[in-house]
């Protein structure tokens, strides 16, 4: 990390994010942004504010709202060596681009046998935040994972997110870097300058001996508030924040609970078909000899995100869901 | 007439022959069970791809569709590496992994065929934004169908392409149907080219059966792109012999409406203008004679050539 430099103060995770595309867009002139209100509006969350000013509109497009095609017009700028970096507004309005994620810029690569690259990223804010509602809130998550050939990012402090976005910036495949709206007004401390950190690795968020919590995205804080609040109770949990979700780092996995024996997996998506049941599967597969205790899941209710506010804490995983399936596990 | 005229018309006849041995025979096998999946023939289309493509430069980059046979080879993509790819072997240009609607040939600047109707139209787009982004002055052609122009992706593709001025000419093959929706019931409105005028374009619309009227449609439409005017859209009327694909009894359409429109076969019109001027009968006859050939020996070839193996289909699927 010769480049990099610890500042004195903490930076939000939007910051983090801004940081990461400003210094991207200074380093190499074939990264651009597409998005919609990205330019003068600076971004529905404001992460890209005053980008415009500085790099133009060449380097700064503010699309038309067209998500399938701008997707498919950033995938087919990447194969003639650009690197775009898209913004969707909001993550439910990734399905409007499906097709060009799951039908070109996963399968490019792979189709025309290694002739071509897809360098794209797709920035997201995928959440629920008080009360934006069904359309406005899901972490989607689910329907990404089973997407060969792309890879699924979901960074949980700033730090990772700045980091993690310049490394998928340069990377040579499709990348989706899922944000969290609960996550932009959060702090924490971030270096400044070039420092890259790795793809497809999880990172023990905080060690513990009793049980793993496996999370990402803004489950991970709410994993850690869990473990201080249990530790009163002699329960010393071990949160691994998942970073990558496609791929997983299986090893990161199997390491934790080989340590813990018991192993509980946080997210916001719903719990059907997600990242904990691909999560589960590795620990049913690999930690047999290890496990002292079911292997627990807990996600948002199989139902869309309802826009009351009240209704919208039944449906999302809360603390107290985490530290009830931690309590379970371990009076196993 | 010039000799040069003379001279490119037989280019384009002898490209015509080539293509429409290379899909009789690719139907042939089919018909024979010796290849699998589905695949779109553009047999009574091929003056489309030729004039249009023979127009361009070969560093001109093209997005075809799922009838992209013709592209391919108008292009000058080895058509051995194209039958061998459609075969599902090794020496396939993709491998074998893309098949009929997945294949690219980079080095020649073919950005690939595409199997989801009006996928295509966004990817060319998304290319001629590089063009500009990097003042290239080559342009993109994407080729679709009548069918795609009902797609989201036509309209919000031409209307970015007309909003920052990029280097692409659209060029919609219609044959008329839809599968075997008939272009009357599927397009609220026709022409298609008119819808140009909807993303302030240019949109024209010319005889797809006559090469030369294609190509002089083509050759104005792709200096109007290249000198930095904005995109245009050319709208070329044509016909499938074929089915649809591999399976289609073609229900939808009358023998008499069939028999109208090969009347008006490119091969036929090609060879007649030729006739005229100064071509001979066995000069012509000579050019059949060497494309069946050329044809028969590259599906030899291909046959004999092995398939991939378990790299070839699980590996690679990150860069």
């Amino acid at each position: 990390m010769p480049d990099a430099v610890v500042r004195a103060g903490e930076i939000y995770f939007s910051r983090a994010v801004h940081e990461a595309l400003d210094e991207e867009l200074a380093r190499d002139p074939n990264v651009f942004l597409m998005g919609e209100d990205i330019g003068v509006y600076g971004g529905a969350f404001g992460v890209t504010k005053g980008l415009l000013d500085k790099y133009g509109p060449k380097r700064v497009v503010d699309t038309p709202i067209s998500e399938n095609s701008f997707v498919g017009m950033a995938v087919g700028a990447s194969l003639l060596g650009l690197r775009p970096v898209v913004e969707i507004m909001f993550m439910d309005f990734i399905a409007l681009a499906l097709d060009q994620i799951l039908n070109s810029a996963g399968k490019l690569h792979y189709m025309y046998a290694g002739q071509v690259t897809v360098p794209l990223v797709i920035r997201t804010p995928g959440g629920a935040k008080g009360g934006y509602g069904p359309s406005h809130s899901q972490m989607l998550t689910n329907l990404l994972v089973g997407v060969p050939g792309i890879k699924v990012v979901a960074p949980s402090t700033p730090a990772m997110a700045k980091g993690l976005l310049k490394s998928a910036i340069r990377d040579p495949n499709p990348v989706i870097f899922v944000e969290n709206k609960r996550l932009y007004p959060q702090r924490g401390p971030a270096p400044e300058g070039d420092v890259c950190l790795p793809l497809g690795q999880a990172v023990v968020a905080a060690a513990g001996t009793d049980v793993s919590l496996f999370a990402y995205s803004a489950m991970v804080p709410v994993c850690l508030g869990v473990k201080k609040a249990l530790a009163g109770q002699g329960v010393d949990v071990e949160v691994v924040d998942l970073v990558s979700l496609q791929p997983l780092d299986r090893a990161a996995i199997t390491d934790s609970v080989g340590r813990t024996g018991r192993a509980v997996i946080v997210e916001e998506a719903c719990v059907t078909g997600g990242v904990g049941a691909e999560v589960a599967a590795v620990i049913a597969a690999e930690c047999m000899g290890s496990l002292e205790a079911p292997v627990l899941r807990v996600g948002a209710a199989d139902a869309p995100i309802p826009a009351s506010t009240e209704l919208e804490r039944m449906v999302l995983p809360g603390p107290e869901d985490v530290a009830a399936a931690v309590r379970r596990v371990m009076e196993w | 007439m010039t000799d040069t005229a003379v001279e490119d018309v037989l280019a384009s006849y002898h490209q015509m022959l080539l293509i429409r041995f290379f899909e009789e025979a690719l139907s042939d096998l089919f018909t024979k069970n010796l290849v699998g999946g589905t695949a779109h023939f553009c047999i009574g289309q091929e003056a489309c791809a030729v004039g249009v493509i023979s127009a361009a430069r070969p560093t001109d980059w093209i997005v075809s569709n799922h009838r992209g046979h013709g592209h391919l080879l108008a292009r000058g993509v080895e058509p051995y590496r194209v039958m061998a790819e459609l075969l599902g072997r090794r020496d396939g240009c993709c491998r074998g992994r893309g098949g009929s609607q997945h294949m690219s040939a980079m080095a020649q600047c073919f950005l690939g065929t595409n199997g989801i109707t009006g996928g295509g139209l966004p990817i060319g787009t998304g290319a001629a934004l590089a063009l500009k982004y990097q003042n290239s002055d080559g342009i993109v052609l994407v080729f679709f169908g009548d069918g795609a122009s009902n797609q989201g992706t036509f309209h919000e593709s031409l209307n970015m392409a007309s909003l920052w001025g990029l280097p692409v000419l659209y060029v919609c093959e219609n044959n008329r149907y839809s599968m075997s929706l008939e272009v009357g019931k599927a397009c609220a409105r026709t022409p298609v080219s008119e819808r140009a005028s909807a993303y302030s374009m240019r949109g024209e619309t010319c005889d797809g059966m006559d090469v030369l009227e294609v190509r002089r449609h083509a050759s104005e439409l792709i200096d109007h792109v290249r000198s930095g005017k904005g995109p245009a859209l050319l709208e070329l009327l044509t016909y499938r012999f074929c089915g649809h694909s591999k399976n289609d009894a073609r229900v939808y359409r009358t023998r008499e409406e069939e028999a109208q429109w090969a009347e008006r076969d490119c091969l036929k019109l090609a060879r007649e203008w030729l006739s005229t001027h100064g071509v001979t009968g066995p000069e012509l006859d000579g050019a059949v004679a060497g494309a069946k050939e050329v044809v028969a020996a590259l599906v030899v070839r291909a046959m004999a050539c092995p398939h991939g193996d378990r790299e070839d289909a699980t590996g690679g699927v990150y860069a």
